[in-house]
């Protein structure tokens, strides 16, 4: 173990801090601050700044594009990312399928996806839940069936984030329904203009639109939109998951809320004048969650530096969302009052108006609302539990 | 010592409580959080026949007389089915301020009007709990000049009672000439919270006011929210334990997996007890006067506390259908995230109890 940065760390670290300072515009890095959702089409741009300098793709191997960085480096710039309020990009294609295409898919499949995935041009959304299934994922009943070179789709998928804006759908569907309900499933990869599909919205807690059910009716999809072997996709869902539970873990998105805190709790004021920061039951609740979080980033570390030896993706997920909603809570008890007021406009980034209360309160309820989720999505925190006692302690 | 309802409290709560799920479900709750009315004439007439905007208004003045307790119980069943009403405002803080402050014209002129319904009052103190940037109202000569934030029940008030920062309260109208208001829009939809910006405004002195009787306000509301939270959480509970009855996953009901009973159990718990410390802080209102204040704060700061627990555990049983709007389940959630902020939040309540009890400065 070495914990001191080397001089070529520190090089590195000076490198991403400039490309920041040139790249990061502050109408980006407000937009974070305040806690509002940015634009798509500037989440975009920001995405072709990372594109054209090759800084992407962090975790992926360099022949698709990845950044061959050590361990260390991808720690840096994912920190300096943060705390600078670098906008988070949309993990579905990043994050989720674009490892599995270069790992289970074939060349003409990688051809034909990772670059759209790499530019932010291809937009990605997840057809895994159903309405009967989602603790429950391997009932799915979204069925397939082969139609010469085709399979025909029929069924629904429910809670399916930014549908209404993906260009693409991967999806989990149902091939055989013989057999033992995990090897009758197929990984599918569906562009979302086909004939037969319908995208509906869920509106959600906090009033917004992220959520969609989407419906199949005979949807043609090629065979060749197949990733791997038939009824063998939920092999392929599960590396996806590990993916992306170790992605619900947010490390580096909890550090800039902490900073965030820190912040606010500076401006704020307690009922008789005095700085929140100076507040020791305030500080008590921070240092814990923070001492919670950099344990977990140390064991982030340590995986990136020996994967075989870190805990499960589920203890990952059950701490890093459990920081998160803390760190929500607290956000929310610091606000306080201000934290009250609804402001679509303002959360949406329309409004030209200044805020009702500081303008880092706006969001703070709505993420607090939203943020609850963590728990639920990628695999709710009891079944992480129950995979917990089960994989790992054979329970 | 006798720690339980009276019958005739049982059946004022369950009368309440049978009007509000009859007249007062989702469909009705959503139409007028949609349409932003926080005082829908059917329903409102309803509660008028009931005689809920007079419970603590002295007989003699066309009320029902009754106590604290009394008020909280019906609170209960207000958070209990997020009732979008006045309250907390119109019949509890502003009859305190008028019973006891008021001047006989005062009292002649709008506690019968409370009690009937006639009228709405906003109640604005929440500068008196902790001043906000550039917040606090000061009277000058008789006018009002400043800003009042949180004013509770301010939608469609016939009145405001403004609390000003030398424990004065003043009687205004929302027409007077130099007032500017404005709605807070919250999370919560259910009830209505607004600005009051004064600029020199003629404001009418309730002559006995002084800083027991804004404390005492502040008390009564204090418990009447969490009351408020006390009953949204039952509800809260009682909606996860029949979804975790329905809900089936891996061929079951997910009731039956031992995580979700023990959510649930944990939830029951953690609130049943807090049924207790409502009812006593609202007893001690009328018959405990020593131990009032700190009872409300206690009342309040612990609501606060397990009600966030609870609203985040129904959710999370309900898995992603307690993120929709279509369930509705967040109208309790929100409600309860309120509560939690009006008329202080609990490290704020906390630190006031512990100054009651001698322990800070
Ligand atoms: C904001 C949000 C975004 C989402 N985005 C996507 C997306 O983009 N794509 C996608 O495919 N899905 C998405 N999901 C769906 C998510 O993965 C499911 O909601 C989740 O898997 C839980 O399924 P469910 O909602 O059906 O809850 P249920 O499975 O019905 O669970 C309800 C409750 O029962 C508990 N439970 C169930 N089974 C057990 C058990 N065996 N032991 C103990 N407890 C149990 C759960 O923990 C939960 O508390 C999203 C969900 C949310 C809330
Ligand atoms: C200090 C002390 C004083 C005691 N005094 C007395 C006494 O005076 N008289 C007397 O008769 N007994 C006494 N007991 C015994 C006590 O009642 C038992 O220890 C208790 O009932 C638990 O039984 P067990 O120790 O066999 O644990 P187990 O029943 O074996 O339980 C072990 C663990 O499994 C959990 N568990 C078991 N079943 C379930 C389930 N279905 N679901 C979820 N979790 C479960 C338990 O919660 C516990 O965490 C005493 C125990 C202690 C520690």
């Amino acid at each position: 173990m070495d914990i001191e940065l080397a001089k070529e760390d520190e090089a590195f670290r000076a490198e991403v801090r400039k490309f920041i300072a040139e790249n990061l515009t502050r109408e980006l890095s407000d937009k974070i601050t305040v806690g509002a959702s940015a634009e798509r089409s500037v989440l975009r741009g920001w995405q072709k700044f990372l594109h054209k300098r090759g800084w992407i793709a962090v975790n992926w191997p360099t022949e698709y594009g990845g950044t061959g960085w050590t361990a260390m480096q991808k720690f840096i710039f994912n920190e300096e990312m943060a705390l600078a309020n670098a906008p988070r990009l949309s993990p579905f294609g990043l994050s989720m399928v674009g490892p599995v295409i270069y790992t289970f898919g074939n060349e003409d499949q990688k051809k034909q996806h990772l670059s759209g995935i790499l530019s932010g041009d291809t937009a990605w959304c997840q057809g895994y839940s159903e309405p009967g299934s989602g603790s429950d994922l391997a009932s799915l009943k979204t069925k397939a069936v082969r139609v010469g070179d085709d399979y025909i789709v029929n069924g629904q998928k429910i809670w399916t984030s930014y549908a209404h804006e993906a260009d693409w759908i991967f999806c989990l569907v149902r091939t055989d329904e013989t057999v033992k309900q995990q090897a009758g499933i197929t990984f599918l990869l569906i562009d979302m203009k086909t004939p037969g599909i319908e995208v509906k919205p869920i509106i959600s807690i906090d009033g917004l639109h992220h959520l969609n059910e989407v419906f199949f009716t005979d949807v043609k999809v090629p065979v060749t939109n197949r990733i791997g072997e038939e009824n063998k996709g939920w092999t392929y869902a599960k590396f996806l998951l590990v993916n992306e539970r170790t992605g619900i873990a947010g490390v580096p998105e909890s550090k800039r809320s902490i900073v965030r805190i820190k912040e606010l709790a500076r401006k704020e004021r307690l009922g008789d004048g005095g700085a929140l920061v100076d507040d020791p039951a305030f500080r008590h609740k921070l240092s814990e969650i923070e001492i919670k979080l950099m344990g977990l980033e140390f064991t982030n570390l340590r995986i990136l530096a020996d994967a075989a030896a870190g805990p499960s993706s589920s203890t990952l997920k059950i701490v890093g969302t459990e920081v998160q909603q803390s760190l929500a809570e607290l956000a929310v008890e610091a606000v306080a009052f201000y934290a009250q007021p609804f402001q679509k406009e303002q959360l949406l980034g329309t409004s030209n108006e200044s805020p009702v209360g500081p303008d880092y309160g706006v969001a703070t309820a709505s993420a607090y609302n939203f943020g609850r989720a963590a728990s639920i999505y990628g695999g709710s925190n009891e079944i992480q539990r129950n995979v917990i006692a089960k994989a790992v302690l054979g329970l | 010592m006798e720690f339980g309802l009276s019958e005739d409290q049982r059946l004022l709560q369950d009368g309440v409580g049978r009007f509000l799920e009859e007249q007062s479900p989702l469909e009705k709750v959503r139409e007028a959080a949609d349409s932003n009315d926080f005082v829908p004439r059917g329903l409102w007439d309803g509660i008028r026949e009931l005689g809920v905007p007079g419970i603590l208004v002295p007989e003699d003045f066309g009320g029902m007389g009754l106590g604290f307790l009394d008020a909280a119980i019906i609170n209960e069943m207000m958070g209990r089915h997020v009732a979008p009403v006045p309250f907390v405002g119109t019949s509890v803080m502003a009859p305190i301020a008028l019973t006891l402050a008021g001047s006989e014209a005062q009292k002649q002129n709008w506690l019968p009007q409370i009690a009937s319904g006639d009228a709405i009052v906003g109640v604005g103190v929440t500068e008196r709990i902790g001043v906000r940037e550039n917040a606090g109202v000061i009277a000058n000569n008789g006018k009002l000049t400043g800003k009042a934030l949180f004013v509770i029940d301010w939608s469609k008030a016939d009145v405001y009672i403004v609390a000003d920062r030398d424990n004065c309260l003043h009687l205004v109208a929302p027409d007077a000439a130099g007032l500017s208001s404005h709605v807070l829009n919250t999370i919560d939809k259910t009830r209505s919270v607004g600005e009051l910006v004064f600029d020199n405004v003629e404001a009418e002195p309730l002559p006995g006011a002084n800083v027991n009787i804004v404390a005492r306000m502040i008390d009564a509301g204090r418990i009447m929210l969490a009351a408020d939270t006390l009953g949204a959480g039952q509800m809260m509970i009682e909606k996860a334990v029949i979804y975790a009855g329905e809900r089936k996953q891996f061929g079951r009901v997910i009731g039956s997996f031992q995580a979700v009973k023990h959510l649930c159990a944990e939830m029951t718990a953690a609130l049943e007890p807090c049924r207790s410390l409502v009812w006593y802080a609202g007893h001690a209102m009328d018959e405990v006067p020593d131990d009032a204040s700190l009872m409300a704060c206690h009342a309040k700061s612990h609501l606060s506390e397990v009600g966030r627990f609870v609203a985040r555990t129904s959710t999370e049983v309900h898995g992603g259908m307690g993120f929709t709007d279509l369930l509705g389940l967040h109208y309790w959630f929100k409600r309860i995230g309120l509560d939690r902020q009006l008329l202080g939040g609990p490290e704020q309540v906390r630190l006031e109890a512990a100054r009651l009890q001698g322990w800070a400065a």
